[in-house]
């Protein structure tokens, strides 16, 4: 608290009020884009390969330099498709956490936990498994898109029925929505099996990487499939930071307030089905990004949306790059998929959470 | 000027409000009593559109039902018996939250202190810094009527008069604070704007509202003045208890204490 209170002055001179933590959001905003470059430049330097982007850019502005045909390849059509799509899917991971965290009121709120990621999986599945024959249309008719839409549905489905079971006359239960997510993660993964069991040789190989997590799969082809989706909903978070602040206190205090509650919650609702259907859709179940986050940046900046989601979409992005890293070297050549890694430290983190808190939950 | 016309509630299958006629004029307190389950804070939250009912709410000459949340924010602000807060906000943040509408009434140069001014008014100076959920009940109480305050700064804007609607404002505050809320319900009052307060204090009632709406089971059992409504038969009646309500020797202000029993 004493942080809170003794906030320093600033370099213009001017002391901030007690309380206010604006400054303090601007300047984590800041400092976290910086990283996120800095991240994004070492992750294009790192690989299995020696390629240097030095030599790359080196290359681009003088005649003299040469980089070889293999260099460019490896940078331009597998790095950099990579890096692009892990800071995509970072930042959507975590800006769904955090809208998620905001629209039920409590902070375990999470896409994986809650099945909402299970049920974007399962439209994901129902692509890659009955693409051929009986979903057949949908893939015609949408093309690339097929694959983010169907999980966008999954995804929309779960987390409407989610909001429907857990809320009560404005305001939800955690026990209730913890528990409901469980059901309805499990609904989703027996279907979800049922696909897998019909799925022939090749499609079980494409399933079982694709469940564990991964950014391995990474082409410019697939960011223009989900990529369009993710900004999209990104877009969106900014338009709901003000009616979010104002959703902690009760639905109906809120909407005394003048916030058109019932707007906000569907806008939200499918702002987080779209980011989480167009990421698992390309890279698989990839979780505890949305909970560890926010969770984190709550801890420095205070809960407050406007700086809380476009913080937690830069340290998303950064974070799911370093676990990129970590997925890509731990066992190299090989590659560990990096689900495996969000979630080993993820998993400890959502522990440590729980025990936190454990006062306050009505567990 | 708030109107209600033959307003009914149910929940959950359950008639709550059999048609509640209720008038609330600017430049007074109306206070809502009634004993437990009687219906006074469902009617208080018809009046602020949280529960659907039938029947007819006006405010300021315009139909709450067609009524845009942001509109409706203009014209009134709600304090709730009680507010649990899922996130650490700092009593600044929450009482920013107060401003989100922009309708304070207060130069925009003058926004950045209004918090400071609010917490002064309920008697919390010195608390921006401090985080909500380390506050007490009555103090985490003061701060969400900041909070309503900053909402609807000025009693009268445009020539429009705003409202407080306030549930169980004092419920659980010490008696100098009771005192001080309830003065600061007069002084919105006096200032031009309204104020409808459910109360369970009739004391409180008696010293400061100017009109009383005493509810019995979902209807309305008497309305008028305090010195009107809170009568022997009148208590005896609604709160099934027989209690002899005295009158302060020198202004006449009635006053019901439990000792009077009989």
């Amino acid at each position: 608290m004493a942080l809170v209170q003794n906030l320093p002055t600033t370099r213009f001179g001017r002391m901030r009020a007690a309380g206010d933590r604006s400054a303090l959001g601007r300047l984590v905003i800041a400092t976290l884009a910086l990283v996120l470059v800095f991240v994004s430049l070492f992750s294009l330097t790192t690989g299995a390969s020696d390629a240097s982007v030095a030599d790359l850019i080196r290359a681009s502005f003088s005649e003299d330099a040469v980089i070889s045909a293999r260099d460019r390849v490896i940078i331009y059509e597998i790095r950099l498709p990579r890096i692009v799509l892990g800071i995509l899917i970072g930042a959507a991971l975590a800006v769904s956490g955090a809208v998620m965290q905001g629209l039920f009121r409590n902070p375990l709120a999470d896409p994986g936990l809650v099945g909402v990621s299970a049920g974007a999986g399962l439209g994901a599945i129902s692509i890659i498994v009955l693409g051929g024959t009986a979903l057949g249309p949908v893939v015609a008719l949408f093309g690339i898109y097929a694959l983010p839409l169907a999980a966008f549905c999954g995804g929309l489905a779960t987390t409407l029925l989610l909001y429907k079971v857990a809320t009560r006359r404005g305001q939800t239960s955690v026990a209730t929505m913890l528990l409901a997510g469980i059901a309805l993660g499990a609904l989703a993964g027996a279907f979800s099996g049922v696909l897998v069991y019909m799925a022939n040789d090749n499609q079980l190989r494409d399933l079982t990487f694709w469940g564990l997590g991964s950014l391995a799969g990474a082409t410019w082809a697939k960011i223009a499939a989900a990529g369009p989706i993710i900004v999209l909903a990104l877009l969106a978070a900014p338009f709901l930071a003000k009616g979010l602040n104002a959703l902690a206190l009760g639905e109906a205090a809120a909407n005394h307030l003048g916030v058109p509650v019932q707007r906000l919650k569907n806008t939200a609702i499918v702002a987080v089905a779209a980011a989480v259907g167009a990421s698992v859709a390309v890279s698989g179940g990839i979780g505890f990004i949305g909970i560890v986050v926010p969770h984190l940046l709550r801890l420095s900046i205070g809960p407050d949306h406007r700086y809380l989601l476009p913080a937690s979409a830069l340290l998303g992005a950064s974070l799911l790059l370093l676990a990129d890293a970590v997925s890509r070297t731990i066992v190299a050549p090989a590659e560990l998929p990096i689900g495996i890694v969000t979630a080993a430290v993820g998993a400890p983190f959502f522990l440590w959470i729980l025990l936190r808190r454990r006062g306050v939950l009505d567990l | 000027m708030i109107e209600a016309k033959n307003v009914r509630v149910s929940l959950g299958g359950r008639q709550i409000l059999y048609g509640i006629d209720f008038a609330a004029r600017a430049g007074e307190v109306t206070a809502i009593v009634g004993p437990n389950g009687s219906g006074k804070s469902t009617f208080l939250k018809a009046l602020s559109g949280d529960l659907r009912s039938t029947g007819e709410i006006v405010i300021a000459g315009r139909d709450l039902k067609i009524m845009k949340p942001w509109q409706a924010a203009g014209l009134r602000a709600v304090l709730p018996q009680q507010t649990v807060l899922s996130f650490p906000f700092t009593v600044r943040e929450i009482l920013r939250l107060g401003l989100l509408g922009g309708r304070s009434g207060v130069p925009v140069r003058d926004l950045e202190t209004l918090p400071e001014r609010a917490l002064t008014k309920v008697d919390l100076a010195g608390f921006a810094g401090r985080y909500y959920q380390e506050l007490s009940g009555g103090e985490q109480q003061r701060v969400q009527l900041a909070r309503v305050l900053c909402q609807v700064w000025q009693p009268v804007v445009d020539g429009t008069s705003r409202f407080l609607f306030l549930d169980e404002p004092v419920s659980s505050l010490d008696v100098k604070h009771q005192l001080v809320i309830m003065e600061i319900a007069r002084d919105y009052a006096r200032r031009g704007g309204g104020v409808i307060a459910v109360l369970h204090d009739l004391n409180l009632t008696a010293m400061f509202a100017d009109e009383v709406m005493m509810v019995h089971e979902g209807r309305v059992a008497a309305v008028g003045s305090p010195a009107a409504v809170l009568t022997d038969t009148t208590i005896e009646r609604v709160f099934d208890c027989r209690l002899r309500v005295g009158r302060t020797p020198r202004s006449g202000v009635p006053f019901v204490l439990p000792q009077s029993v009989a």
